[in-house]
């Protein structure tokens, strides 16, 4: 038993720490630092600054531009990107649709769509939920009828995430209602511009818009824009979920905001003494670095038992991992709040380029709550923590 | 024990609870909340005709004789509906400074004028760096020719920005965050020398950071002797906020079980997971005890006994904060996505639960407090 990361390992986390510390635009970084969300732009920028250096989509197989780094440099990547501040890669494209199409795409697909999500000139959105079909996602509604060299599909989408800036979306839909629900859906492929899509803006409680309604109304898709087999599309979603889950603890993340919290602690002076003197907040700063270490530790164990494991097995200790991850970062959003206290209060929304007037109270103040608002969605989507829960118990304890 | 209310104090619920209903759902609220003020003049109105800005103030004041009980059943109400309207900042807050701190000719003067809806008043009395030490003030009052002259920064004042006068805790002698030497101040909202920078909260309402420069105010009460009369109005806040919150609770309760109910997946209710069912149970039992704690904290704000007044308080406001932690985190996780959008109501209540969590002192504040001095129990 090793518990360290060998010489090479320590190496390569110094030159991701680097690069990213070299390269990212510092006006990028300070917005995340502030806990402003990335524009569009912003991620653009990013991530052909990371391709360019080769690192579009590392976890990819070599031929398509990925790195063949093993897990634990492909984790050691994401963290340091994640410590770093910088913007995350466009996880619909590079963790998502990437994947499927590399691993069940025609080589059409692959030539066309795969260069294009490496260096972002194809924004992706997720359309796999529904209002009907959260959870049970196999209970989707929307259709897609074949028709001649086209596929038409009808139906609503919702939670699009980030759908208002995306080129193409990749839909679920029912293509065979007389079977067992998970064997009657296809994976598609549609550009945004289809006549027929229409994008509807959600406003969340934050006062942000990440998420949409997406409708399809006959909209016409080439037969080629179907994705492996017919009716086979529930096997490639369980594949790509597989692949969202296992980034899902967001150890980075949390790291991150740890940090920023003993910053801010430091800073922020009501009354006699800083908040960071308060043995109370003092003691739940610790639980949680206790909490995010043991997870790390934790991630590892996986990352490294996933080297033997069988190929293409989901793994039921990555719900573990969920669970805790999605904890930490509410944990983590919790003691921001703490340390804030009552300036908590105003509201000073984003308004693109005017994410850094002046603000009301301490000038790191105005994200705070909306930050703490918006994490509660880490424990609801990704699969729920319920239904995370759920798994634990059927699969790790046979209950 | 008694937990039941007299006539007179069923009738101001019935009434609060009527109108809630008939005139806030929450679409209705949206046009309020929409509007130039951020809330609804014709509603602040009835408020007044119904006798709710008046009920809180003894009669000899030009009040309804009414207290801490009445300021609760109405404020329950108003949690449940989110109402937008300026009662904890004119009533509660403002009001209590002067119940609290004014000379009876001065209460008599303002409280008719607070109980007709006709004036409009905010109390600033927090600062950017004070924190949740009511005490902790740097703004200074001095005698001039007729009046004091104030100079200093106020923040977080709650409806500052649209309220005609402010009750401003000035300093008058002491050092910056002694109980002695504090003074209250009426100030005319448009004054020469008082800038307001409005703004709206996370909540949906509206408040100010209020900066002095030489503006000229009268002195409510004696200068130098408010620290009491401030520690008095802020247990009443949390009294006051307490029932807010509960009402809250309560409708977020309410909410997330007809939720369970009607939202079907996998072919079921999802209210037919036990997993869900126990933690809407645990919902109900944080519930009724911040139920509990807030007829603690109405019934303790006349306990004459101060030392034990104060522990009642931070006792309440603990578990209130606990609670609405609680129901507010678990409310949103049960509803799954719907709740994270701004159509929605639960998710208002979450916020407001939060930023009732994070007045007057959040729960850890009020436990760390509780925790250096004498036990709850003789
Ligand atoms: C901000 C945000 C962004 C999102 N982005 C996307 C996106 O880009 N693309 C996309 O396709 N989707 C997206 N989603 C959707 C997300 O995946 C769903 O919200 C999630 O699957 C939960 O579904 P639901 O919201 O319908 O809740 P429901 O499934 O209705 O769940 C409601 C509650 O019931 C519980 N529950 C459900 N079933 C069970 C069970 N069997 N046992 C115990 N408890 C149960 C849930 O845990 C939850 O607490 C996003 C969601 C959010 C909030």
């Amino acid at each position: 038993m090793d518990l360290g990361f060998s010489a090479e390992e320590i190496a390569f986390r110094a030159q991701v720490r680097d690069f990213v510390a070299n390269n990212l635009p510092p006006a990028i970084r300070e917005k995340l630092v502030g806990g402003h969300h990335p524009s569009k732009d912003d991620i653009v920028t990013w991530t052909r600054i990371l391709a360019n250096k080769g690192w579009g989509a590392p976890h990819w197989p070599v031929e398509w531009g990925g790195t063949g780094w093993d897990a634990i440099k492909l984790s050691i990547f994401t963290d340091e990107i994640q410590r770093g501040h910088a913007p995350e890669s466009l996880a619909f494209g590079t963790s998502m649709v990437g994947p499927v199409i590399a691993t069940f795409g025609t080589q059409a697909q692959k030539e066309r769509f795969l260069p294009r999500i490496l260096d972002l000139r194809d924004w992706w959105c997720q359309g796999f939920s529904e209002p009907g079909a959260g959870s049970d996602l196999a209970g989707l509604r929307t259709k897609a009828e074949r028709d001649g060299d086209s596929w038409v599909i009808n139906g609503q989408k919702t939670w699009t995430t980030l759908a208002q800036y995306a080129d193409w979306i990749f839909v679920l839909a029912r293509t065979d209602g007389n079977v067992k629900k998970q064997e009657g859906i296809s994976f598609f492929l549609c550009d945004m511009k289809t006549p027929g899509v229409t994008v509807r803006p959600i406003q969340t409680i934050d006062g942000g818009h990440e998420v949409n309604e997406v409708f399809f109304d006959n909209v016409r898709i080439p037969a080629e824009n179907l994705v492996g087999e017919v009716n086979k599309g529930w096997d490639y979603a369980k594949f790509l979920l597989s692949n969202e889950r296992n980034g899902i603890a967001r150890v980075g993340v949390s790291k991150a905001r740890l940090a920023k919290v003993r910053r801010l602690a430091s800073l922020a002076v009501y009354g006699d003494k800083p908040k960071m003197d308060d043995p109370v907040f003092r003691m739940k700063l610790a639980a949680a670095e206790v909490d995010l270490k043991a997870l790390e530790m934790t991630q590892m164990r996986v990352i490294a038992a996933s080297r033997t494991a069988p190929k293409g097995k989901p793994n039921p200790m990555s719900s573990v991992l969920k669970i805790k991850g999605s904890e930490l970062q509410q944990t983590t959003t919790e003691l921001l709040m703490d340390v804030v206290g009552p300036y908590a209060l105003p509201y000073q929304p984003e308004q693109g380029d005017r994410w850094n007037e002046p603000s009301v109270g301490p000038d790191w103040a105005s994200t705070i709550a909306p930050t703490y608002f918006n994490t509660r969605k880490v424990s609801i989507y990704g699969g729920s923590n319920e239904i995370q829960r759920n798994i634990i118990a059927k699969a790790i304890l046979g209950l | 024990m008694d937990f039941d209310l007299s006539d007179e104090q069923k009738l101001v619920a019935d009434n609060v609870a009527r109108l809630m209903k008939d005139k806030y759902g929450f679409e209705q609220r949206k046009t309020y909340a929409a509007s130039a003020s951020g809330f609804s003049e014709p509603l602040w109105r009835q408020y007044a005709e119904l006798g709710l800005l008046g009920a809180p103030f003894a009669e000899e004041d030009g009040g309804y004789g009414g207290g801490a009980v009445e300021i609760m059943l109405t404020q329950e109400a108003f949690g449940r509906a989110l109402a937008l309207e300026p009662y904890f900042a004119s009533v509660v807050l403002a009001g209590g400074a002067l119940r609290h701190g004014a000379t009876p000719e001065q209460r008599a003067a303002l409280i008719p004028e607070i109980a007709s809806g006709e004036l409009r008043l905010a109390l600033a009395h927090m600062e950017p760096q004070s924190g949740w030490n009511a005490f902790d003030v740097r703004t200074t009052a001095k005698k001039g020719a007729q009046d004091y002259v104030i100079d200093g920064e106020k923040g977080l004042v709650l409806n500052g920005d649209s309220a005609q006068k402010l009750i401003v805790l000035a300093r008058v002698s002491g050092k910056q965050r002694d109980v002695d030497g504090l003074g209250l101040f009426l100030v005319d909202g448009d004054a020469p020398g008082v800038t307001r920078r409005g703004y709206a909260t996370q909540d949906g309402r509206r408040a100010a950071e209020v900066t002095l420069a030489g503006a000229l105010a009268t002195p409510l009460g004696e200068p130098g002797r408010a620290g009491p009369a401030m520690a008095r109005v802020i247990e009443d806040a949390i009294a006051a906020l307490s029932a807010e919150a509960v009402g809250a609770m309560a409708e977020a309760v309410e909410m997330t079980t007809d939720y369970l109910k009607t939202r079907k997946q996998f072919g079921v209710a999802i209210g037919s997971f036990q997993a869900l069912q126990h933690r809407a149970a645990d919902m109900v039992v944080a519930l009724e005890q911040a139920r509990s704690m807030m007829y603690l904290a109405a019934m303790s704000s006349s306990d004459p006994d101060t030392a034990a007044r104060a522990r009642a308080m931070a006792a309440a406001k603990a578990q209130i904060g606990r609670s609405a932690k609680f129901i507010g985190q678990q409310a949103t996780q049960l509803h799954g996505g719907i709740a994270m959008t701004h159509e929605y109501k639960l998710g208002h209540l979450f916020k407001r639960l939060t930023m009732i969590d994070m007045a007057y002192g959040d729960a850890d504040h009020h436990l760390a407090k509780l925790g250096e001095g004498e036990s709850l129990f003789d």
